[in-house]
């Protein structure tokens, strides 16, 4: 039995059908990688994952509770965070605060009322976001405005800010796209890192190769909305089936 | 101090300083001079100062943090304006009652409106607050009639008998606090100078001080760093676990108690009150506010506030025998030259010279007065640092 349990799952956007009898489990401490062409469903997928979409039919449990229906930040709370494609992060916002905000969501729940306590006495909250931000190597930069970061250091600091949450399972949706060569061996190197430190269960949607093969444990190829094949990557590369809807005749 | 950082209590103490010394600082010029047209130091146009003050003190706790642009705000300040004129008819002519009623009332609308209108983000929410506050307008003007008093409004009448005061049958009661009347005060006459303290206005500065003082601890708290995250990214603060919208609406409700406080006040410093008072151009006078002195900033608000009232009540006051006068100077024909080129952005035409003045501040400083006296600072700091620097270049041997 897996963290993450998909089975079943349909969803359809008019005639089209998104996703068809999608079953996936994904195990804990493990990398596992959606792959598949473009508009086989790894997005639709992930929506689903995350409460912004909800399947037509079929369950997702993670943790052994279903997270159908619940929102967005509800399922955060059940302790899956999201690493977008273009990193999310509060961008009027100085470093140091965009750090707080996940620790204080840990601590105070969905909403709190804390109008009135003062932000330098949160001594504890402060400690854990430097803490967190020291081991990103971001601490020099905890007093600029996030927006004027580069953009590898706005994708550091969003997976710190999901990371200091402790995830149970850490979904990330292309978190390579459009970086240069080095940006994204850096990425690698940052997710291996986050595996072999922490053992944060992964969850990757990629169109990147190279990525899904260094890090991933298990492999799913999505193709018109349904799983194709599931394996490891090595029998995963030499997959016929896979090499015909996917890679066609790309070298691999 | 009072749990503030160290600029946070300087800033503060320097607001509380202006506050409580507004009699004398805002009336710089002898009276029976020229000059004295300026002086701003008279009760009723302060006490609007600091009551305004507050309207965008809590305009911007939701405007200036979550970036949420409400229209209707003048709403709730009416609604605490009938709240409170209704304790003082019916329950005691003592205003404290009045004005917590006025929050209260103000605050449980606000959370209704609030409810509603955050179910959309942008102009659209902008346009249901817009649609809420045009419809108590149209209500208190009409319909309510017998809770509003319709078109006239509602003033204390010979005929309340309010439950806690002992009020003479056919005598027409007066607001007071502690049985101190509101009007009642003191002059002070020195050299050609007069300074009126009311009491009045020291009640309603006591209350912007407070809110002011409330403003800084929610800006620095971290509710306040949840408001900044709802208008910096909504989609990020839902996948970190949060939940925008109440703390959205906690921040609309805040702002409606302010403006119910501002309208409790208004009541208990002239004590009536007509629908015109949730007049939608009302609403967008505070957007113009808090935009003019700084949204997002402390002290904009206040600024802004200070800086509209002084003009309404102050500038539209220069006629052209004024202005006759002040040109006396020029020859006769440049004179009157100059009298017809002035006279446009005064007076009547005073809305003339704050729009272009808006502008101005929305096109080159978009932080508004706040930023322009930041700039102005750094100026002067620069300036003085690097004629340190000069001097120190000047003293040092040549090599």
């Amino acid at each position: 039995m897996g963290i993450l349990e998909v089975s079943g799952v349909n969803k359809r956007f008019g005639g089209l059908q998104a996703l068809g009898d999608v079953n996936l489990s994904v195990q804990e401490q493990s990398v596992h990688a959606i792959i598949g062409p473009n508009g086989a469903g790894k997005s639709t997928l992930l929506n689903c994952l995350v409460g912004k979409l909800i399947p037509d039919s079929g369950s997702v449990m993670f943790d052994g509770q279903s997270v159908l229906g619940r929102k967005p930040h509800e399922i955060n709370q059940m302790g899956i965070s999201r690493v977008f494609q273009t990193p999310e992060i509060f961008g009027d916002l100085s470093v140091l605060e965009n750090m707080l905000i996940p620790v204080f969501a840990k601590r105070d729940g969905a909403f709190r009322m804390h109008a009135i306590e003062s932000v330098p006495q949160e001594k504890t909250v402060i400690a854990r976001a430097e803490e967190m931000l020291d081991e990103v190597n971001m601490l020099e930069k905890s007093r600029m405005i996030a927006s004027s970061l580069s953009r590898g250091d706005k994708r550091r600091l969003e997976m710190a800010m999901c990371l200091v949450q402790e995830p149970k399972l850490l979904l990330l949706d292309e978190p390579t796209a459009g970086m240069a060569r080095a940006d994204t061996q850096n990425t690698i190197q940052l997710l291996k890192d986050i595996r072999t430190q922490r053992g944060i269960t992964m969850a990757i949607i990629e169109h990147d190769m190279n990525v899904v093969f260094s890090l991933a444990d298990r492999i799913t190829v999505l193709a018109q909305g349904s799983p194709l094949v599931e394996d490891t990557p090595d029998n995963i590369k030499g997959h016929p089936k896979v090499r015909e809807a996917y890679l066609g005749e790309a070298q691999v | 101090m009072l749990g503030l950082n160290k600029n946070d209590t300087t800033l503060f103490l320097v607001v509380l300083g202006l506050t409580l010394l507004a009699p004398f600082i805002l009336n710089p010029f002898p009276e029976g001079t020229g000059m004295a047209q300026f002086n701003a130091g008279y009760p009723d146009l302060m006490q609007r100062f600091v009551i305004f003050g507050i309207f965008a003190i809590g305009f911007n706790i939701l405007f200036g943090l979550t970036g949420y642009l409400s229209f209707g705000h003048a709403a709730f300040l009416g609604v605490g304006s009938y709240a409170a004129i209704w304790s003082l008819k019916l329950f005691t002519l003592d205003v404290i009652p009045a004005i917590i009623f006025a929050i209260i009332l103000a605050g449980a609308f606000s959370l209704l409106v609030g409810f509603i209108s955050l179910r959309r983000s942008g102009i659209y929410f902008s346009i249901l607050t817009l649609a809420f506050a045009q419809m108590s307008y149209a209500l208190a003007y009409s319909v309510l009639t017998p809770l509003t008093g319709g078109e006239t409004g509602l003033q204390i009448k010979g005929t309340d008998t309010p439950l806690l005061s002992n009020v003479a049958e056919g005598e027409i009661g007066r607001a007071n606090f502690l049985g101190m009347e509101m009007g009642s005060g003191f002059d002070w006459a020195a050299g050609g100078w007069a300074f009126t303290f009311n009491l009045g206005y020291y009640i309603a500065a006591v209350a912007m001080l407070i809110a002011f003082y409330l403003s800084i601890r929610i800006f620095r708290s971290p509710f306040g760093i949840m408001l900044r995250a709802v208008k910096s990214n909504q989609q990020r603060m839902n996948y970190t676990g949060l939940s925008p919208k109440p703390y959205t609406l906690a921040a609309f409700v805040i702002s409606g108690m302010y403006a119910g406080l501002a309208g409790g006040l208004m009541v208990a410093m002239d004590t009536q009150v007509g629908p015109e008072r949730m007049f939608w151009t009302a609403s967008g006078e505070v957007v113009i506010m808090t935009i003019l002195g700084g949204a997002g900033t402390l002290l904009g608000p206040v600024l802004g506030a200070g800086f509209i009232k002084y003009f309404e009540n102050i500038v539209s006051k220069i006629n052209k025998d004024i202005l006759h006068n002040w040109f006396a100077f020029l020859p006769d024909g440049f004179e009157d030259v100059m009298v017809s080129l002035v006279y446009p952005f005064v007076g009547k035409g005073w809305h003339l010279t704050l729009g272009i003045m808006f502008m101005l501040v929305v096109i080159f400083l978009p932080g508004g007065l706040v930023e322009g006296g930041q700039r102005l600072m750094g100026l002067f700091r620069r300036k003085s640092k690097s004629s340190e620097a000069d001097e120190a270049d000047g003293t040092e041997p040549a090599e």
